[in-house]
């Protein structure tokens, strides 16, 4: 799960990682209370206007502009950030449209650096890396001068110890800012391992991560994402998640207890278990490539769904516009071919059924499954393997054309 | 001969008394398994009962992972805990001197898988199976997990996967042209996880039973790159693999926690062309598993 910057930075805040002052605004009203108020509190008149979107890149896209002239002109720049369809590198061609703002003081900085922290998930530990190469792409500077980037590695039974962020400190040449600037870096870090650890953080980012004229480390930015998995023990979640940020029909899912991610393809996907999900997808891009034929959508009904999730997730497909045909992939373990086919089958019959549909049973309860099926009075193709059902499924969509 | 389990394996079930324990504790009754005791704190003293083709079969429950293996001698355990509770279940069988810990359970913080790992660090005879995973079987002897037992057939082919449903349908076109399998593992779909494909393609190289292996990874981590670097240089035995998610968009969790491509790492064409070059043949579509590892061994 993701979260807005300002989100990110209040959580830092409350753990004492240092961030700018700043408030979120959501029209431009609100935007320019926010600079005035800033302004009284700071003494200075410049202020930043940031475009808040789940997607990075978002200053060279023309999202984050400076205001020197005051709480005027942050309005000014609000009224063109608020509603704009915001392109980076992150979101696609298609952009993605601000909603929210957050205006934050301006800082005399002197250096910009990139501190993030991952899960290496080869080596089983928390991963910090560190990099001069502050405020660009941090991919890039991996591709392109890797030993520009310096990592440290936790140990959980240890957690993080202040020589590891001194080594960073170091590395990063912070001694040039005075002794009290690596004090102040070890510090950040050690609150900044709390935050991964106590909020169950799977990517914290800060990029940049700047030094101030004055020799403080301030997190310029903030990019959290959060552990799916540790939903059950943060109950603060579910405030922070912006429905906007994300696919309306993927969020539907989700909220049905389904595996679901959108794709641009026109064949509709219903299989049981993550990895044959993902299998069936290739299969149909294996067999349809040539026929312009591709999968519309990855969908994992998992292991326990009930006749309704079935049924939700058989509608969704059927709701879809693009999709032209249905490829059903059923490899029944603790998932019985009966539940599937009664699923299917009331969903299709409320909805009705008008593109091709291909079912491909095997597994626990197989046959109760067919029946159920064959007696419905459904068009449906049966196949016997994955690539039967995958063949099947793209000659319904290209008509046989070659 | 097998690996990791077989008929003299004595397992334990963590978590006996909910709604997945019960009924996979059951089926596994059904299938021969040896289930001999079951943990549930507070249920300590309970029997549970199963009324089996073979008889009624009593396992006794108790409070905590220690007294049951000093009661009943498990040398196994298989784990049905909630998230929640599910690496405090592992760490308990890991304290209690389970040398073999399967953990079914979808869904644990990775915060806390992380310390697993580093205490499974600490043991060099304990092996961890998932968590995420199906668990394993060895056809005809040992079932730990909620694999569909019927598919499977006693015979030579190992077979080690990230994905459940997938590894059933490498089992099943086996079965289908009358090829068994020696010992199936599912190793889980989290990014933090206890054994990996190196320490299963281990086991199956050394097994003298086991005659070829067909591996199935997906996008994510770097974990089939190791594997194709071990049977480079280690296997002599053949080896087919399949690579889900070549149609998978980058930055996307795939339903695994473990299947996303992320920073331009893990994608299933790095993986494919690894395995390729360690000399694993790889097959074009999932439907093609097994014959592809058959056309390895024709010779």
């Amino acid at each position: 799960m993701k979260i807005h910057e300002y989100q990110g930075k209040q959580i830092f805040a409350k753990y004492g990682v240092p961030v700018p002052k700043g408030y979120p605004a959501f029209t431009v009203d609100e935007a320019e209370a926010a600079a005035k108020k800033l302004v009284a509190e700071t003494g200075n008149d410049v202020v930043v206007v940031k475009a808040q979107i789940h997607a990075g890149g978002r200053g060279k896209g023309g999202g984050v502009k400076v205001a020197k002239g005051g709480p005027a002109e942050a309005r000014q720049i609000a009224e063109k950030i608020l509603g704009m369809q915001l392109v980076t590198h992150q979101t696609g061609p298609e952009g993605q449209k601000v909603r929210r703002l957050y205006v934050e003081q301006g800082l005399a900085m002197d250096r910009e650096l990139y501190l993030g922290a991952v899960i290496d998930r080869d080596r089983r530990r928390i991963a910090f890396m560190a990099s001069t190469e502050g405020g660009v792409e941090i991919e890039k500077v991996a591709h392109d001068t890797p030993e520009k980037i310096l990592t440290v590695h936790v140990d959980p039974a240890v957690g993080l110890s202040a020589y590891q962020s001194r080594e960073l400190a170091f590395g990063l040449g912070l001694e040039k800012h005075g002794k009290e600037t690596v004090g102040k870096f070890v510090k950040l870090m050690a609150s900044l391992y709390d935050v991964i650890v106590k909020e169950d953080c799977s990517l914290c980012e800060i990029n940049p991560l700047v030094i101030l004229k004055n020799g403080d480390v301030v997190a310029l930015d903030a990019k959290i994402n959060f552990d799916d998995n540790a939903d059950f023990r943060h109950k603060g979640w579910a405030e922070l998640r912006d429905a906007d940020e994300e696919d309306p029909v993927e969020l539907q899912a989700k909220e049905a207890g389904l595996n679901y991610v959108s794709l641009d393809g026109n064949v509709g996907c219903l299989v049981n278990g993550a990895g044959l999900a993902m299998a069936t997808m290739d299969i149909i891009k294996h067999y349809g490539e040539k026929h312009g034929v591709a999968p519309a959508n990855f969908l994992d009904v998992g292991g326990g769904a009930t006749q309704e999730q079935v049924t939700k997730a058989f509608s969704m497909i059927l709701k879809s516009p693009k999709v032209k045909a249905i490829f059903v992939n059923i490899f029944g373990g603790i998932m019985k071919c009966d539940v599937i086919a009664n699923g299917v089958v009331a969903a299709a019959k409320e909805l009705g059924l008008k593109v091709p549909l291909v079912v491909r049973l095997e597994g626990t309860n197989v046959e109760l499954g067919r029946k159920i099926l064959s007696e419905s009075g459904l068009a449906i193709q049966a196949a016997t393997t994955m690539a039967d059902g995958a063949e099947k499924v793209v000659l319904a969509v290209s008509g046989g054309a070659k | 001969m097998s690996v990791l389990i077989g008929k003299d394996t004595r397992v334990l079930v963590q978590g006996i008394t909910g709604g997945a324990g019960s009924f996979h504790a059951k089926q596994m009754i059904e299938y021969g398994t040896s289930v001999v005791a079951g943990v549930t704190p507070t249920r300590g003293g309970e029997t549970f009962e199963h009324a089996a083709s073979v008889g009624t079969i009593k396992v006794p429950v108790f409070d905590t992972v220690a007294q049951a293996v000093k009661k009943t001698g498990a040398n196994a355990s298989v784990i049905f805990v909630p998230p929640p509770g599910a690496a405090d279940a592992i760490l308990e069988a890991f304290d209690a001197g389970v040398e073999l810990v399967v953990c079914i359970t979808e869904g644990i913080p990775v915060m806390d898988m992380l310390k697993v790992r580093r205490v499974l660090e600490t043991l060099p005879k304990t092996r961890l199976i998932g968590p995420n995973c199906p668990g394993i079987i060895t056809p005809g002897a040992c079932k730990i997990g909620i694999m569909p037992g019927h598919i499977h057939k006693p015979g030579h082919i190992g077979v080690v996967s990230r994905s459940g449903t997938l590894t059933y349908e490498a089992v099943g076109q086996l079965t289908a042209l009358g090829v068994g399998q020696s010992t199936c593992v599912g190793i889980g779909g989290d990014p933090v996880a206890g054994m990996d494909f190196v320490d299963v393609l281990t086991l199956f190289e050394a097994d003298p039973d086991t005659h070829g292996v067909i591996m199935i990874g997906e996008i994510g981590g770097g974990a089939e790159e190791r594997a194709a670097d071990f049977i480079k240089h280690k296997m002599k035995k053949p080896v087919a693999a399949f690579i889900a998610g070549t149609t998978a968009p980058p930055g996307k969790r795939m339903g695994h926690a473990g299947a996303i491509i992320s920073g331009g790492k893990g994608t299933a064409a790095a993986k494919i062309h690894a395995l390729t070059e360690a000399g694993a043949r790889v097959a074009p579509t999932p439907s093609e598993m097994a014959t592809t590892l058959l056309s390895m061994m024709k010779k």
